[in-house]
């Protein structure tokens, strides 16, 4: 057998008391496309981290090509011909696709010479690869599947044989991701080795030709993709059997909790997002809304919520009429029984700096129960958190600790104990399992069906299609600000797909 | 106004613009690296009066431009170790890098000198002088272009002439050099810097030693190229002058000159209406002619630069994130 392109044995790496990484052992052969999978905070980053050079492991060793190798910093890496496109991209956003990639790799302390460097030689992997991007555009103007594309590309200008990649369908569009396969396996076709780093079981599937599980900074097992199931592979991540599909019994539906009425949203822009919405949610019903991400429906949550003012409209909201065209107050529509998930939590739903114990009450911290007199009661607050980190199984269990240092799900779990645990009788949910691993999304998706069955009413928005399938009794389909279509929960997801992809569903069959 | 008085004032505009210029080209280096610096006034003050004390010894305006420089950079240094290595609050560590040189230079001053802070009085030695360049006295008599080269252009001192060069060189390394193009990211995303292969720490106290050196020049003119000698406080606020000069021109070289020369215009201004009866308002009071360039900077910053946009990563220290 050929050496391997890479080969880790016996990695460790702890920070602190915890051990991000215990006696790894890795196999990557040449020209393959191998999957690491595990939950969030299972040490694949770390690892990654440590084999582009970001760490420096405690223990093992790291061989390139059958040679053992040092990597006491990313230059290092660079030179063994290993590339790395971060899961937050590494670009500077005010400058161009060319100066992005020859940033460190500029040859010559004048810029001159490299830059006709970085041209020819993006025109050869525009060619060679269908890696096209405009060479002068600046980052921020790019999508963000080009954006990408600059990450891969600077990896390739660097020369890198061994290509990582750190979720990077996280952020992308379907069709961005179809792109990025089919990249990816023409590079594959080509000898490059390429490492995908993912929580995605079906991307998995999809692309790689061998998997290896992790699990609590351990590699549990490694399989070829074709002799596995995505089934034992989530068994594998979490060590018990997962269920894929929520169970759940029929809806009891009752009145509506929300009624929505010929609602019409734009951006701050001033670009029509939503246009024209009528819906209504009941008590007792989850209601889906699908589509690719962009086609309005965040803006539709957040005048929902009463972050965002509608340009037309009507909304009735547990039988009182609100004005959507006012500035209203979010907190007022908190208090009429409107409950928000946002589908940003670091950017809407907490303050990370902040200790769990406060985020967990964070909207609600005027609520008498928190307050003594003009003070906050931190003993209440902490026996709140402490009830919820009890109630949501949220890891670990210290309320004092800062909330940057949860995971993702974990995040997830502390914005929703908030909500949910208020009791309110319409729950707004944006991207509820958006970065949170397996374990975590069952968890979740338990907890919006009880919220059902105990007769809320419940607004459920995912660019997730499986998960839109699994919990929704009603699924709305929007597309360019515009609801195009209803379906149960039985429909088919091809259906779906041509609904989110504004194709008419009577046309497509006709 | 007369054509005399009126060369008159853009010559003393250009004096006047050159300390903010050296100041405001410093702050760019340092902030867009990504380390913000209100310190910039401490600095100035802390060259000048090394640049004046070590003139006054020695004799020699280069000695003690040398020295300006020398604590200006030390300063920045302090700067560095405080906001680079340790990670601290930057606007703490500049504001007490003020505090520090406000005092010092005083304390310092009085128990050299005697003369309750002040540098004694340099002679010419110990100044830089207006530079004649060749012909000004030739040319002084051809039309419009001759009193505009013998008046302005030539006759400054060394340091302006210095300053001004400072604009393109900084345009130059800013955007076609290697160091450049490092500066510009490091300041906007360092850990695109850091994956890289480069070191932000490097890179960072290159750029902080830069702004020191720079600093230093600032301090030095004022001390021993505008006036002849140190007097307490002498920066007078050109330190933060200079950094709304840095953000009302979005941090870009060229604008920050034409920024320090605005300032510089308006002090100018304050200096030449002392005194001059206006129709209907008549005589402006010293004071309010005297607070003119401040209060210009302030509805300048508040109506003009709606759209700044510092360095991304400004005043926060980099960390590798897990």
């Amino acid at each position: 057998m050929a050496e391997p392109a890479i080969e880790l044995i016996g990695i460790d790496k702890s920070f602190g008391v915890v051990r991000a990484n215990r006696s790894i052992d890795l196999r990557v052969e040449r020209g393959t496309i191998h999957g690491i999978v595990g939950e969030n905070g299972a040490g694949k980053s770390t690892l990654m981290s440590i084999i582009y050079g970001f760490y420096q492991a405690d223990s093992g060793e790291i061989r390139v090509g059958g040679k053992k190798v040092e990597i006491a910093d990313p230059n290092a890496a660079i030179t063994h011909g290993i590339g790395m496109v971060h899961q937050h991209f590494m670009l500077v956003h005010n400058l161009t696709v060319v100066e992005n990639v020859m940033l460190g790799a500029e040859r010559s302390p004048l810029l001159g010479s490299g830059i006709a460097k970085v041209r020819a030689e993006l025109k050869r992997l525009e060619t060679d690869h269908g890696l096209e991007v405009d060479p002068d555009a600046i980052i921020e103007d790019l999508s963000v599947g080009r954006q990408q594309r600059v990450e891969i590309l600077k990896a390739l200008y660097r020369g890198a044989d061994i290509l990582i990649l750190d979720e990077p369908t996280g952020v992308l569009t379907p069709s961005e991701a179809d792109h990025l396969f089919a990249v990816l396996k023409q590079l594959r076709d080509e000898g490059k080795t390429i490492i995908l780093i993912t929580h995605k079981l079906r991307e998995i599937m999809a692309i790689t030709d061998t998997v290896s599980v992790m699990r609590q900074g351990e590699m549990v097992a490694t399989r070829p993709t074709a002799e596995t199931s995505v089934g034992e592979l989530a068994e594998l991540m979490v060590g018990r059997r997962v269920l894929l599909t929520v169970e759940k019994g029929q809806a009891a539906p009752g009145g509506p909790t929300l009624s929505v009425t010929n609602l019409t949203v734009k951006d701050s822009r001033g670009v029509t997002m939503v246009d024209d919405v009528s819906f209504t949610v009941r008590a007792g019903e989850i209601v889906g809304i699908a589509g690719v991400a962009g086609n309005g429906q965040s803006e539709l949550l957040e005048a929902l919520s009463g972050i965002r003012s509608a340009t037309r409209g009507e909304l009735v909201l547990c039988g009182r009429e609100i004005d959507p065209v006012a500035e209203n107050d979010p907190a007022e529509i908190r208090r009429i029984g409107c409950a928000h998930v946002p589908e940003d939590r670091h950017h809407m739903g907490l303050v990370l700096p902040f200790e769990e114990n406060e985020n967990a009450i964070l909207g609600y911290h005027d609520d008498p129960r928190f307050n003594k007199g003009w003070l906050l009661d931190r003993d209440a607050m902490r026996r709140d958190a402490r009830s919820k980190i009890e109630a949501y199984d949220i890891r670990p269990d210290n309320c004092r600790l800062k909330t940057v240092n949860f995971s993702g799900g974990n995040q997830q779990k502390i914005v929703l104990a908030r909500e949910m645990e208020r009791d309110p009788d319409l729950l707004l949910i944006g991207q509820p399992t958006r970065g949170v691993d397996v374990g975590a999304i069952e968890f979740i998706h338990k907890r919006i069906v009880a919220m059902r069955d105990a007769g809320k009413a419940v607004l459920l928005v995912s660019v997730e299609l499986d998960e839109i399938r699994a919990l929704s009794d009603r699924i709305l389909v929007m597309f360019a600000g515009k609801i195009v279509g209803e379906r149960g929960p039985g429909a088919s997801e091809g259906e779906l797909g041509l609904l989110m992809a504004g194709v008419d569903g009577t046309e497509a069959a006709a | 106004m007369d054509s005399a008085a009126l060369l008159d004032l853009v010559d003393s505009t250009i004096r006047l613009s050159t300390p903010l210029l050296f100041a405001a080209l410093a702050g760019l280096y340092s902030e867009r690296s990504g380390i913000f610096d209100i310190s910039l006034e401490g600095k100035m003050l802390i060259a000048a009066f090394a640049s004046a004390s070590a003139a006054a010894v020695w004799g020699s305006a280069a000695i003690g431009l040398c020295f300006g420089i020398l604590a200006a950079v030390a300063f920045a240094l302090v700067h560095g170790v405080a906001s680079i290595t340790y990670r601290g609050n930057q606007i703490v560590s500049g504001v007490a890098i003020n505090f520090i040189a406000a005092g010092l230079t005083i304390i310092l001053g009085q128990s050299w000198f005697g003369r309750g802070g002040n540098t004694p009085s340099l002679f010419s030695a110990g100044r830089f002088l207006p530079v004649h360049l060749p012909g000004a006295d030739a040319a002084a008599s051809v039309p419009i272009l001759g009193p505009i080269y013998s008046g302005v252009l030539s006759g400054q001192t060394a340091l302006v002439y210095v300053a001004f060069l400072m604009v393109p060189l900084t345009w130059w390394v800013l955007f076609r050099t290697r160091f450049g193009l490092r500066l510009r990211a490091v300041g906007e995303n360092p850990a695109a810097v850091d994956t890289a292969g480069i070191s932000v720490t490097f890179l960072r106290y290159r750029a902080v030693i830069i702004c020191g050196v720079l600093c230093g020049f600032a301090g030095s003119y004022l001390a021993t190229g505008q006036a002849a000698g140190f007097t307490r406080d002498m920066t007078a606020g050109k330190g933060y002058i200079a950094l709304a000069a840095l953000i009302f021109a979005n941090w870009r070289p060229v604008r920050v000159m034409f920024a320090c020369l605005l300032f510089g215009f308006l002090d100018a201004i304050s200096i030449r209406v002392q005194g001059v009866s206006f129709p209907l308002v008549g005589q402006v009071s010293v004071q309010f002619v005297q607070a003119l360039p401040y209060i210009l900077t302030v509805v300048l910053l508040a109506g003009f630069v709606g759209k700044a946009t510092p360095p991304r990563a400004g005043g926060v220290p980099y960390v590798k994130e897990r």
